[in-house]
This record gives structure tokens, sequence and C-alpha cells, in this order.
């Protein structure tokens, strides 16, 4: 079984903000705004490098969305900054109306995703972002796994256009997919080859499929994971041509399974491979304060889950 | 430039568009749209810089964004008559597979058209956007807005309020269309404003009243002085005191007609008070 290695841990938040600081030295029309969340952000050195394209908006999100749909108006290409909680369902109809119907070439990137944002608790910690995201029509959501990713989405995006939300972290997790590695959006990255289950994972909880996988291994149990860092639009077929061999499909994601990348993906398998499916995700709950590894490991968003549900699926087949 | 008398006649056949168009669908949002008729003649044929065609980025040309997007009806029919599209699209006004939305949008591709609006509170921001790009790529052309009064009722408007004033937000003129009505009644009634001049001068802008809104030399003469006023460190606010309704005696005054179409009867007293001018569409 292919392995990776674990660079050292890093937070997927960094990768964003050395995209960014890279965007800023590469692309003049790349402006940042920010609400009162520069350093969480760490969009820090942006800000020094390029004071003029950056904005500082205060704590008013629902006019920093306004402001970067206007600023697409004139060429920019405006990223915003805050946390996931306060990119989404604070500001859904700014984005609905302003950005996504408006068809605004407009970054929302978004830091403090799902429940290992840990000790805030449930006010800061959304579990529905993605869900909320995926539904407006034109939206692209990237979720990534770590800061090497993260920061290739970063750069990916200021090329691609249209609205994207962009998702990623809090906590320092293991840093193990290519420096400098090519980001293509949409497109399904396969990390291991595996013969009798597939495990589709998205942002922090590809890390845990890589050791469930090992450790599944280490039971006779050959599984596929697949990275999906493009919720929307879903890389449909390697998720079709996994399960043809597998014929069954563990998804994992720090989110709600309402809404989340397991729905989209049982959407597309009942349509075209009806598939046993486990669903590693929180259970419709808020989350609460703790360390993000006590919480995942309370709401089942770890290998241990991802191993459980697997070994659950396979009896299914 | 067309003078004052060219203005007053493409403002009545404006009106007489925006009764057809709600007329013919039983839909729509005449009264507002009738208020501000004086306001977008002015404003597109002779206050605002604008280049030949149409494209989004709006590089090197006066910008509007609309802000309470149900007036669009009034918004249609000057963009039609500007030459932004045939006039005879206003045919299509609301109806299925037609570019002409209830509420603005750019989805559909209709030129003239920068920003979906509808869902209220949401133009000031994408106009201080705007004016920031003009910034930033130094064109030296103004942003303009209009908003309805009812809809400072929104949160994000005083974001944005506060935001244009900090930021020295000076290449923007956001009007604020006080008609004192909304949906439910008067704005006095729903939720009163208090003094909006006040308010907008208590968060730093300069703000320029123009008593009649519907007087076509009044509001040249109040948009002039505004324009004097850019590039000082502040964003200007005009406040455009205008008559729900104008032009049409029985939905004047009232907030009744804010979204309800006239029947046949009521249309052809609404046309009998404003004889055709430039041609109907």
């Amino acid at each position: 079984m292919k392995t990776y290695e674990n660079t050292g841990n890093k937070d997927t938040r960094s990768g964003f903000g050395a995209g960014l600081t890279e965007l800023g030295k590469t692309n003049e029309n790349v402006v940042a705004l920010c609400a009162d969340l520069t350093g969480s952000l760490k969009m820090d050195e942006f800000k020094n490098n390029h004071p003029e394209r950056f904005f500082q908006v205060g704590i008013a999100e629902a006019n920093m969305i306004g402001i970067a749909a206007g600023m697409t108006i004139g060429g920019k290409v405006p990223f915003t900054g805050t946390f996931a909680n306060f990119s989404t369902g604070r500001v859904y109809d700014q984005i609905r109306q302003s950005v996504a119907y408006s068809d605004k070439n407009v970054k929302i990137c978004a830091s403090h995703a799902g429940i290992t944002l840990g000790e805030d608790g449930a006010t800061h910690q959304i579990l529905e972002d993605i869900g909320l995201m995926k539904m407006l029509p034109g939206m692209t959501v990237i979720n990534t796994c770590d800061f090497n990713q993260t920061k290739a989405a970063t750069l990916a995006i200021a090329e691609h256009h249209g609205p994207v939300y962009l998702r990623f972290g809090r906590p320092k997790v293991p840093n193990f997919t290519p420096e400098n590695q090519n980001f293509e959006i949409g497109k399904a990255v396969k990390l291991t080859d595996g013969n009798d289950v597939t495990i589709v994972a998205t942002g922090h909880l590809v890390w845990e499929a890589l050791e469930a996988a090992k450790a599944l291994d280490s039971e006779g149990i050959s599984a596929e994971v697949i990275n999906i860092h493009t919720i929307k639009p879903l890389d449909s077929e390697a998720i079709i041509q996994s399960v043809s061999k597998t014929k069954c499909i563990v998804t994992a994601e720090e989110h709600n399974h309402l809404g989340g990348l397991g729905e989209s993906v049982a959407r597309v398998l009942s349509q075209h491979q009806p598939t046993p499916q486990e669903y590693v995700a929180t259970n419709d709950t808020f989350g609460e304060s703790g360390t993000p590894a006590q919480l995942m490991d309370k709401y089942g968003l770890n290998s241990k889950a991802i191993i459980e549900a697997s070994k659950k699926v396979i009896k299914r087949k | 430039m067309p003078n004052i008398q060219e203005l007053k006649d493409l403002t009545t056949q404006v009106r007489r568009d925006i009764l057809r168009m709600v007329h013919k669908v039983n839909s729509g949002h005449p009264g507002g749209s009738l208020g501000c008729a004086e306001f977008f003649v002015a404003l597109y044929q002779d206050i605002m810089e604008r280049n030949d065609g149409f494209d989004m980025d709006g590089k090197g040309e006066d910008l509007f964004f609309l802000s309470n997007g149900h007036i669009s009806p009034v918004y249609y029919s000057v963009l039609a008559r500007s030459g932004y599209f045939p006039v005879d699209e206003l045919n299509t006004f609301r109806l299925i597979d037609s570019r002409l939305q209830g509420h603005p949008t750019t989805h559909e591709g209709l030129p003239g058209v920068r920003i979906a609006s509808g869902s209220l509170g949401q133009g000031m921001s994408v106009a201080i956007g705007a004016a920031e790009a003009k910034k930033l790529n130094n064109d030296h052309h103004v942003v303009y807005s209009l908003h309805g009064d009812g809809e400072l009722q929104e949160g994000q408007n005083w974001e944005a309020i506060m935001y244009a004033a900090a930021r020295k937000v000076d290449n923007l003129i956001a009007t604020v269309d006080l008609n004192g009505q909304q949906i439910d009644g008067s704005t006095d009634d729903v939720l009163p404003l208090g003094s909006v001049k006040g308010k907008f001068e208590a968060f730093g802008w300069t703000v320029i009243e123009i008593e009649n809104g519907n007087d076509i030399a009044s509001i040249l003469d109040g948009m002039e002085k505004a324009k004097s006023l850019l590039g000082q460190g502040k964003p200007i606010c005009v406040l455009l005191k205008t008559v729900m309704g104008n032009g049409v005696d029985f939905m004047m005054h009232t907030h009744a007609w804010h979204g309800k179409a006239p029947n046949d009867e009521q249309l052809e007293i609404g046309l009998s008070q404003n004889a055709e001018t430039l041609g109907d569409y």
C-alpha cells in the first residue's frame, strides 16, 4: 500500500496565507478583504506587502461580501477572509444575490471550519457550510486537506472565473501532499489503490482516511482512498470508477451528514451505481468546546470512526 | 445634451412605459418607479458620463447601481430608451424567458445591469466596492447608487455607510429616494427613520437635499452640486424627496400602488394623464 509522509504538522489556514502572499506578488488584480480577523486568516503578509490592495472592513461581513462583489466590476479578484461561520450562514443572502446570482468573481475564503476550531464552541463551529454553499448555483466548493494543498488551491482559484468557496481550518494537521502541486479544481486525487472499500474524504479527514487505510491494510483489508478536495463540481467519474471495483464506500468529512460530501456522493451513486455507503460526519448536531482531538473523537470524525464505518459497509456488500 | 423639455418629454414616455409594463403582466411595482422617473431620466441622459455600448467592468465611465431593485420598470424603460437594448424588449417584462426579470439581474445578460438586486440593503456595499475598484484602477469616474428610504431599515446599509465614511469613498454619490412610503404603510407608521440627513451626517457623509425630486431642473441642480463635492474625502448622500406614484393622480401620495398593477380602466386614466411623446414600444 502506498504510504504518505507527514512532513510536519501545519495549519491549512497558513497554506491560504502563503498562497495569498504569492498571489499578491504575481497577480496585481488580486485584492483581499477581511472582517477583523487578519491574523487568524494569516492575511498579515499580504496586508503588509500590499496595503493599497488590502481592505479591512471591520466586523461587518455582509458589507464585506457586497464590497467584494462590487470590486469585481473593474476587474479585481477579491478574496474575502473570515471564519467559515461568518463567511456563509451570516451572509448567505449577500452571497446568494450579490455574488452567486450576479456571477461575480469573488473568492470566499473561510477558516476555522468544522468542529476542530475547538474551544470556542458551537457558535463558531459551523458544520453546515458545505451544504449552504453547494446549493448555490454556479458556486464552486473546495475543502482542502493540508497546508500544501490549501496553498495550491488558493493559487488555482485566482485563475478560475466565478464564485468559489474555499474552506480550511485552524488546527495544525499533517502536511503530506506535494509542495507546489498542480491543483485541478473538480478533479479527485486517488491516494491509495484498494479493492475492498472506497474511502472518499475531504478536508482534515483525508489524513484520517490514510491512517484508517493503513490500519485496515494490516488487517488484510485493502482500501482505496480518494481525496475529494472539490465537493462541487464533484468528480463523479472517479467515484463511480472506484466503487465499480470495491462495491462499497465510506464518505468522511468534518461536516453534518445532512448537506455535506456524503450526500453529494449518495446522489451520484443512487443515480448511476447504487452502492452501500456509510457516513463519517456529524449526526445533525451542534458542536461544543473541547480540544480538536477530543471533539474529533467524541463526534466520530477520526481514523477510528473511518475504520469502523469501513468494516460495517464491507459487510453490507 | 438634451434640454429640459426633452428630458420632460422622455419622462412622460417613461411613465407610459412603466404603466404599460406592469399592466400587461398584472404585477410589478409602479409606485416607486413613477416617483423616480425624473431622477432616472436626468441620471442617464445628463448626469452620468457613459460610454457607448455596455461592458461589465465599466472602466472609464460613470456607473449606476440600483439597490431597491423592485423599481425595475423605470430602470428598464430608461435603459432601453438610453440605447442599452431594444425598446421593444420592454414587452417581455416579467414574462418567461425574458431578460427583464421581475427584479434586475445580470444572470440573463441584460445590458446596463451590473448586479442583481431585489433582496434589499445590498446595493450600497456593491457600489462602494465598485468605487474602490475605480480608485485602484486610477479611474476618476463616479459611482452612483439609488436606495429606497424604507430600505434603510436593512442593517447592511449602516455597515456600508460607516465604511464609506471611514475609508473616504469620495467618488460615490448615493441617492436615497425619500418618498416616505413602504409596503405596509408610511415609513413613519412602519418604522420611523428619524432624521435620515442627521444619521448620514453623523456617520460622516456630506448630504445634499433635493426638495423637489420630481422636478428635472431641481434634480440637475442638486446632482451638479453633489458632483462638485466629490474628491473631498467624504462620500456624498443625496436625499431625493419624491412623491410615490408621481404623474398618475390616483397613485400619488399613497403606498397602495407600491406593488400593484393598474387594471384596464386605471391604465387608460394613467395614460390619458401622460400623453405619448416619443412613441410607445
